[in-house]
């Protein structure tokens, strides 16, 4: 039976260096969770205390209701799937894959169906008799797969699980994963530096930097609603443009560069600076809006990415689509950016917190 | 997530049991044997107390401090000549199609692993008084050889003894260099000799300098070398300790603890030389493309094949004219070639010397075990688990190249000598007993399984464990049924490199044999500097040849992949 893990106030310090500050986050039972952020944010640092490869130094791990800070790696009851795949090189795919099933002492003749049926749901049933270094690496990946989801799991743990294969191949091993992970129902925490992966997988994330969460949410939250400029500038490519607001009725009213000044809606009464965060395809070119100069255009097929030189000096991106323009600007040319105001998002400028709504 | 392995308190119980039980073994027959040496030469039966006596009388008498100056000039002269034939032999093998080049490799590695006396006393069988070309060139021309006795002949057989040092560890480091970091060189307008002065052997002089620094500490640690090429009053350091230990009765030895301690002085001193040289201009590199082979046919290649061929086969003829030899009738102490072959010698052995032969195998195989055993253990603790003790561990396997064999066996007779008096009166005690050989073995002949199987060990990924562990099998049986198994082969080539070098091992037996517990390479050894040359000969031959199909086996089994240094 799959469990829910509850990370409380989770520390984890290597002398002066906090690398787990104090994290709390709760992953529901069956769901597919993953931690999200750049080298160094922590996230396989949390993973391995949930596998029981680093001490917890502060706070509790639980699954369901009982905390496991201080159970043995091997007791936990977990299937780890790692960045380099760790196969067992001296043991041929089938023995890779009954190793964990032989610890737990399953009966010797429920084995071979188990292994069979594991090896079949990753594709790979006809290659149980080869050896490892036979394999390719995203044969050794499906390996390795079936080896962590046969022991049935209360808990499956990804660390970076396709950073090595190529980009192709990643595509159709999330498919996979995904899928399996659906069938089988096992509560999955996946690590990963690759937002788009991340948002391509996973029922929930939690974008983590420097040791902290900056946020939870669904793929599409996270995306359209950004908590703080660090998650809108980490997931998907973000403009930021500093001004000053006043707030009026719920609405606050930017003033931008060029005298340019646009209404969006406010979650909280604010006056002073602000920057404001847009996405290269939530900006386009207008009748009014802020004045600047194309100073380079790139076609990328399905868009043309501008960058424009604003009247303040700054340099944005844009994104416009082909489907909907037929000609590519000159560089050179004037134009105005506007963008829809309940698309674009509002952070205070020295506490980073979300004004929009 | 190196950073990660700290502090793991599941583990703890067993790898800290297996820290604690490296660390006894080692304070036990290193760290305090050492420890009694120090304090034995600060003393002396002519002076009270503590007292500077044994130094000031080495630095007074030339007797003395002449067998220093001595051993300076045999382990610096040979270092230098090493490194101008080792360097070119590398750079050849490394960058030509060398005719043959596994098999010269092969007789490089060969000769290294021979104890050294073998290849001194084979140059007297060739070169000495009565040798067979000395005899030939005086009958045919009247023309003297200059004498192969004394310092010149003994820097001749180290410079050819240990040359492979350098030839090894350079062509390591020749054979990983980038080739784009040459192509870089040429394609910035460098020509070849050029290129090669001013990036190639620059790039590499780590790699010299090690290899140099392996030379430099077992000449001057060698005890067999000199012991048979001194040659009327030539002393080295090692000699001087095994006489002075000899002539000093009840075992107090305080004056061969004093010779003892300087030379540990100079070894530590060149070693940390070297570290803090080397330091400065560590590079590292993985070859992502080798370098270039050149590719030569016809007369070029023989020209390139030809210093490889000459070198390797002079480096290995010792062995070859010693077993030779073996078969060769002998009259008093001269071989007569004119009266054909006989196996006379061999029956020799089997009347008489049938039980160091024994022992040989007997102890070398016992300490093998027990290097086996801790050195998989020892090897895991340093790569995997160094925790605050890794660079103490660390220093513990430096230990052999700074502490030459004879001043171990000395501490160990110092230091084991007298362990109380038993119940009925008698002395306890260690020395004299099959034991202590066995011991000195493991702890001196131990670093090279160690090394081999941590190297092996660091190449391997961490996340196979976890995985194992992850599994639900527990730390312990994770290390038995996974990481042992798969650091076997690294360990057990290692194994034959150390047991290997146990069979041949003569500084340290020959201060602690008895007559029961006397070895092959110690009545080699005392064979032959009695003069009864032909049973020398066919002992020697036992040696060479067990050592020759180790090697061949250990060189097949791991590919050629296996270092030798």
């Amino acid at each position: 039976m799959s469990h829910a893990v509850i990370i409380d106030k989770a520390v984890k310090t290597y002398g002066d260096f906090t690398a787990v500050n104090g994290i709390s986050l709760t992953i529901n039972q069956g769901e597919f969770f993953t931690l999200l952020g750049p080298s160094g944010c922590g996230k396989t640092t949390l993973l391995r205390m949930i596998a029981g490869f680093n001490t917890v130094d502060g706070g509790e791990i639980r699954f369901d209701d009982q905390v496991i800070n201080n159970l043995p790696a091997h007791k936990r009851d977990i299937g780890m799937v790692f960045q380099n795949y760790a196969i067992f090189p001296h043991l041929n795919v089938a023995d890779n894959v009954a190793y964990g099933l032989k610890a737990r002492h399953v009966a010797k003749n429920e084995i071979p169906p188990r292994v069979e049926e594991a090896l079949k749901m990753v594709q790979i049933d006809q290659l149980k008799k080869r050896q490892p270094n036979e394999l390719s690496g995203g044969q050794q990946q499906r390996v390795a797969l079936a080896r962590a989801f046969v022991i049935e799991p209360g808990v499956l743990l990804m660390d970076e699980p396709l950073s090595n294969l190529d980009a192709k191949l990643r595509v159709q091993m999330r498919t996979t994963i995904k899928k399996l992970q659906r069938r089988l129902g096992i509560t999955t925490i996946y690590v990963t530096h690759d937002q788009e992966e991340a948002l391509a997988i996973s029922d929930r994330i939690a974008v983590m930097n420097q040791g902290n969460i900056m946020q939870i949410g669904t793929p599409e939250e996270i995306y359209r609603k950004p908590a703080n400029p660090f998650v809108a500038n980490f997931i998907g490519v973000s403009n930021f443009i500093d001004c000053q607001v006043r707030c009026r009725e719920g609405k606050g009213a930017l003033s931008l560069p060029g005298d340019y000044t646009l209404e969006i809606p406010m979650q909280k009464a604010y006056e002073g600076e602000a920057i404001l965060s847009a996405r290269p395809e939530q900006l386009f070119f207008d009748e009014q809006g802020i004045p600047g100069k194309i100073t380079l255009s790139i076609f990328l097929g399905d868009f043309i990415q501008y960058e424009v030189e604003l009247v303040n000096g700054q340099v944005i991106e844009l994104n416009e689509y082909t489907k909907d323009v037929d000609l590519i600007r000159p560089d050179g040319e004037q134009v105005y950016i506007s963008m829809q105001p309940d698309k674009v998002s509002l952070y205070e400028k020295e506490s980073k917190e979300v004004l929009s709504c | 997530m190196l950073k990660g392995r700290k502090g793991q308190p599941f583990y703890r119980d067993f790898w800290f049991w297996v820290k604690i039980l490296i660390f006894v073994v080692f304070l036990l027959f290193l760290v305090y044997p050492f420890y009694t040496l120090v304090v034995n030469s600060f003393f002396s039966t002519k002076a009270e107390g503590v007292t500077l006596y044994n130094f000031q009388r080495f630095c007074q008498k030339k007797y003395y401090y002449q067998a220093l100056g001595n051993s300076l000039k045999i382990s610096l002269i040979p270092t230098l000549l090493s490194i101008l034939i080792g360097v070119p032999m590398a750079y050849l093998m490394t960058r030509f199609n060398i005719a043959g080049k596994i098999f010269w490799h092969v007789l490089i590695i060969l000769s290294l692993m021979c104890p050294p006396f073998l290849g001194a006393y084979s140059w007297i069988i060739l070169f000495g008084n009565a040798g067979i070309v000395t005899k030939f060139l005086t009958g045919l021309f009247g023309f003297q050889m200059p004498s192969i006795y004394g310092q010149g002949g003994i820097c001749a057989v180290f410079t050819l003894k240990l040359f492979p040092y350098v030839y090894l560890y350079v062509s390591g480091a020749m054979g990983s260099i980038d080739r784009s970091v040459e192509e870089c060189a040429e394609n910035l307008g460098s020509g070849k000799l050029r290129r090669l002065l001013t990036v190639t052997v620059p790039v590499v002089t780590p790699s010299i300098a090690a290899g140099a620094l392996m030379v430099f500490m077992t000449a001057l640690a060698d005890y067999g070398t000199p012991g048979i090429l001194a040659g009327g009053d030539f002393r080295t350091l090692p000699t001087l300790i095994y006489n002075e230990y000899l002539s000093e009765t009840g075992g107090n030895a305080n004056l061969a603890s004093a010779i003892s301690m300087i030379i540990v002085v100079i070894a530590l001193l060149i070693l940390f030389l070297q570290k803090a040289w080397v330091a400065r201009k560590n590079y590292t590199m993985s070859a992502l493309r080798p370098p270039q082979i050149t590719e030569y046919h016809g007369v070029k290649r023989f020209w390139v094949t030809l210093p490889v061929a000459l070198v390797s086969l002079i480096a290995f003829i010792p062995q070859m004219v010693v077993v030779f030899c073996s078969f060769v009738k002998t009259n008093y102490s001269n071989f007569v070639f004119e009266e054909g072959f006989t196996l006379e010698h061999y029956a020799e052995l089997g009347r008489g010397l049938t039980s160091q032969i024994s022992n040989t195998f007997v102890y070398s195989t016992i300490a093998i075990l027990f290097i086996l055993i801790l050195g998989i253990l020892m090897s895991y603790v340093i790569v995997r688990r160094r925790g605050k003790t890794g660079g103490a561990l660390d220093m513990l396997m430096m230990a052999p190249y700074v502490i030459p064999g004879s001043v171990l066996g000395l501490c160990y007779i110092v230091a084991f000598n007298n362990l109380g008096t038993g119940a009925d009166g008698t002395v306890i005690k260690l020395t004299g007993t099959a034991a202590i050989i066995i011991i000195s073995m493991i702890i001196r002949k131990m670093p090279y399984t160690v090394r081999s199987g941590s190297a092996y060990l660091m190449q391997m990924d961490p996340s196979v464990e976890e995985a194992s562990i992850n599994l639900g099998v527990s730390p312990m049986k994770t290390f038995l049924k996974v990481t042992a198994r798969l650091m076997l082969p690294g360990v057990l080539s290692g194994a034959i490199i150390s047991w290997v070098t146990c069979i041949n091992e003569l500084s340290t037996s020959i201060m602690l044999y008895t007559g029961k517990t006397m070895t092959i390479t110690v009545a080699a050894y005392t064979n032959i500097v009695r003069n009864s040359v032909g049973t020398g000969a066919a002992l020697a031959s036992i040696l060479t040849v067990t050592s020759g199909v180790l090697l061949v086996i250990v060189f097949r089994a791991s590919k050629g992949k296996v270092s030798f240094v």
